[in-house]
């Protein structure tokens, strides 16, 4: 029987949406292959967790160690690669996150499993023989798609982007089952000492009804004044994609996505942002959006509700005037 | 502190048409623009400022063709000692793993105490090479890396988490790290620099001396294709003045 396995994350008493997006995808990949699925919490005092997922997989694997109160990659990969040396799942996924990144790769290595990263779709298909698993990757960031295969095996990782699968509730009633630790403490070549938290600046952009978010296509830190201008003129928050806070143009608060902020205005107005996933998640939930970018191909109009396909220089300045003109009169 | 620091060359896609080549597994690539990857110009930098300060030697290596050598060359300007390009017919056609192992044969006899990658490549953006590569060398590592403090054979390492959390941790040398961007201020170099750069001799590497037979992939691109499109914008049609003044009518009333 074919098993699938999914990694469920926690950190600070939090599963996040990705992890139930996994559970929700390995076990339909599971019935389909009429297989049986397993989700993995690793962690310390995670019954509460365990009993949360039971619904959402046929058995719940729990490692419950001191050492693993915090998700370390080095100390997760030691213990499952002993689960999954021992198991020999058809399919292990883990969420392509912070955590992911760390993990996934070198754990498939260590165990000399294939492994496909960042996937945004998952079929096995049915050839007759052999199940051939088949992927979804976006590589030149959201401008194309690729299908992805792997070599002939029995085994095989793949991480998963977050929000690619959509989440819905299991009516399982998994076996909760206590797995021993092949180690005791965390190994001494990463030891985890601390969280920071993100910096509180002076305006928050995730209260703005309006906000006015500017990308690279800006090219100079002179050019700025151009969208704050904007800004102003709908009463509304400048903010950004990462570029700009790595170039230190803006506070790191201003930043919307993954390792940003999450914002919900009633109004996004995207200027010379391309439409990075990591950029999307951030807002894809905004009433209305308008992209303006030169390139008509930017991911970015995929997501927006209004468009304009041109150079953002020569269209700001009057669309600033015109808002201007119109809220006079 | 020997750094060696690996380096892709890779096209700017962001503002530029991708289109997708006859073979339908690649792209076009003949009027497209090529630079030093994104993440890997902050881990070139991180580098070179661990340099300044620490002493030792940055060692660059990157896996590709000809046209890399402009990339190693302008990391030379800015600072590298010593550049390695590995280039063969048999790794025309990659992965992240096979890349991983190449790099792994050309650098496991040197002396280092950290390697540097990017925390992704704007092409494939598989964030893969870097665990994988830490791996098969069987060093520690940590990927997303915003901060490197090295004190007495540990580093105290920044992680950026989601939604802005910062995870510190001590990591043992030898090790590994992905950089992410934003981590530093990448320098320009100097003319005079460039001009001295342009004589310095680049390493080439080929399977032979690597000893590689040849590489084995574990995953392979069957096809590549526009991404579907569940909803469009509605476009704005007409000059600057008349879009700016439909935008604006949207705006307001909406
Ligand atoms: C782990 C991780 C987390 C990340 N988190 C975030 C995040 O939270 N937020 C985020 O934004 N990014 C994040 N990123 C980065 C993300 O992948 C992209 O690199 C980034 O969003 C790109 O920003 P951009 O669109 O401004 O720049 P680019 O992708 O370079 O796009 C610039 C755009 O401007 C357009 N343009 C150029 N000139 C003009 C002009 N004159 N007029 C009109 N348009 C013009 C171009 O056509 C292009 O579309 C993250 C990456 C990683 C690896
Ligand atoms: N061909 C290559 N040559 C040198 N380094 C590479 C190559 N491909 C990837 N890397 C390194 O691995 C990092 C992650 O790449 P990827 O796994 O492809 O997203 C890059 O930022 C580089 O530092």
């Amino acid at each position: 029987m074919k098993k699938i396995f999914s990694l469920v994350e926690h950190r600070r008493g939090e599963i996040p949406d990705v992890s139930y997006e996994l559970l929700t995808k390995g076990r339909e990949l599971a019935k389909q292959e009429n297989g049986e699925f397993t989700a993995l919490v690793l962690g310390h005092n995670v019954k509460e967790f365990a009993e949360k997922i039971k619904k959402e997989a046929d058995r719940v694997f729990v490692v419950d160690k001191e050492f693993l109160k915090e998700p370390n990659a080095e100390a997760y990969q030691i213990v499952l690669s002993d689960i999954l040396k021992k198991e020999s799942p058809f399919l292990t996924l883990i969420g392509h996150t912070a955590l992911g990144m760390d993990l996934a790769s070198s754990l498939a290595t260590s165990l000399n499993i294939p492994i496909a990263t960042d996937c945004v779709g998952i079929d096995i298909e049915d050839t007759g023989k052999m199940p051939v698993l088949l992927v979804t990757r976006q590589p030149y960031n959201g401008k194309l798609n690729a299908k992805v295969s792997f070599a002939a095996g029995s085994q095989f990782m793949i991480t998963v982007r977050q929000g690619a699968f959509t989440s819905e509730q299991g009516n399982l009633s998994g076996k909760i089952i206590d797995i021993a630790s092949p180690i005791e403490k965390e190994p001494d070549y990463r030891k985890f000492i601390e969280y920071i938290e993100a910096v509180v600046g002076a305006v928050d952009i995730t209260q703005a009804e309006v906000v006015v978010a500017v990308g690279r296509g800006i090219k100079e830190k002179e050019n700025m004044s151009l969208i704050e201008e904007l800004a102003n003129s709908l009463g509304g928050v400048v903010a950004c994609s990462r570029p700009i806070v790595d170039a230190d143009w803006l506070p790191k608060d201003r930043q919307v996505g993954s390792s940003g902020k999450i914002v919900k205005p009633k109004l996004y107005i995207a200027i010379g942002i391309s439409g990075a996933f990591q950029h999307i998640m951030g807002m894809k939930n905004a009433d209305t959006i308008v992209a303006i970018n030169k390139d008509p191909n930017a991911p970015i109009f995929n997501e927006a509700d209004y468009g304009i396909v041109d150079d953002l220089f020569k269209v700001v300045p009057v669309l600033k005037n015109k808002i201007k003109e119109l809220k006079a009169s | 502190m020997n750094i060696i620091v690996c380096i892709k060359r890779v096209p700017d896609t962001a503002d530029a048409a991708v289109n997708i080549d006859s073979s339908g597994k690649d792209i076009v690539k003949d009027r497209l623009t090529f630079d030093i990857n994104e993440s890997d110009n902050y881990a070139l930098e991180e580098a070179i400022l661990l340099k300044e300060k620490l002493g030792g030697t940055v060692t660059i290596v990157s896996v590709g063709p000809p046209e890399c050598e402009d990339t190693l060359r302008m990391g030379l300007a800015k600072g590298a000692d010593t550049a390695i390009r590995i280039t063969d017919e048999r790794f025309t056609e990659t992965d992240g793993f096979a890349i991983a192992e190449i790099i792994k044969s050309a650098i496991k006899d040197l002396d280092f105490d950290l390697v540097l990658t990017g925390c992704i490549a704007t092409d494939d953006g598989a964030s893969q090479v870097g665990p994988t590569l830490a791996e098969l060398m069987d060093i520690p590592h940590a990927t997303l890396v915003t901060k490197i403090d090295v004190n007495n054979g540990v580093v105290r390492v920044h992680k950026e988490l989601e939604g802005g959390l910062t995870e510190v941790f001590d990591i043992k040398l030898p090790a590994l790290f992905a950089i992410q961007t934003g981590i530093n201020e990448p320098r320009y170099a100097s003319l005079i620099a460039i001009r001295r750069a342009a004589a310095k001799e680049i390493k080439v590497l080929g399977a032979g001396e690597l000893g590689i037979e040849e590489v084995s992939l574990k995953t392979k691109v069957e096809s590549l294709f526009r991404p579907p499109v569940a909803k469009h914008a509605e476009i704005l049609q007409g000059t600057p003045d008349e879009v700016s003044t439909k935008l604006a009518q949207i705006l307001l009333s909406s």
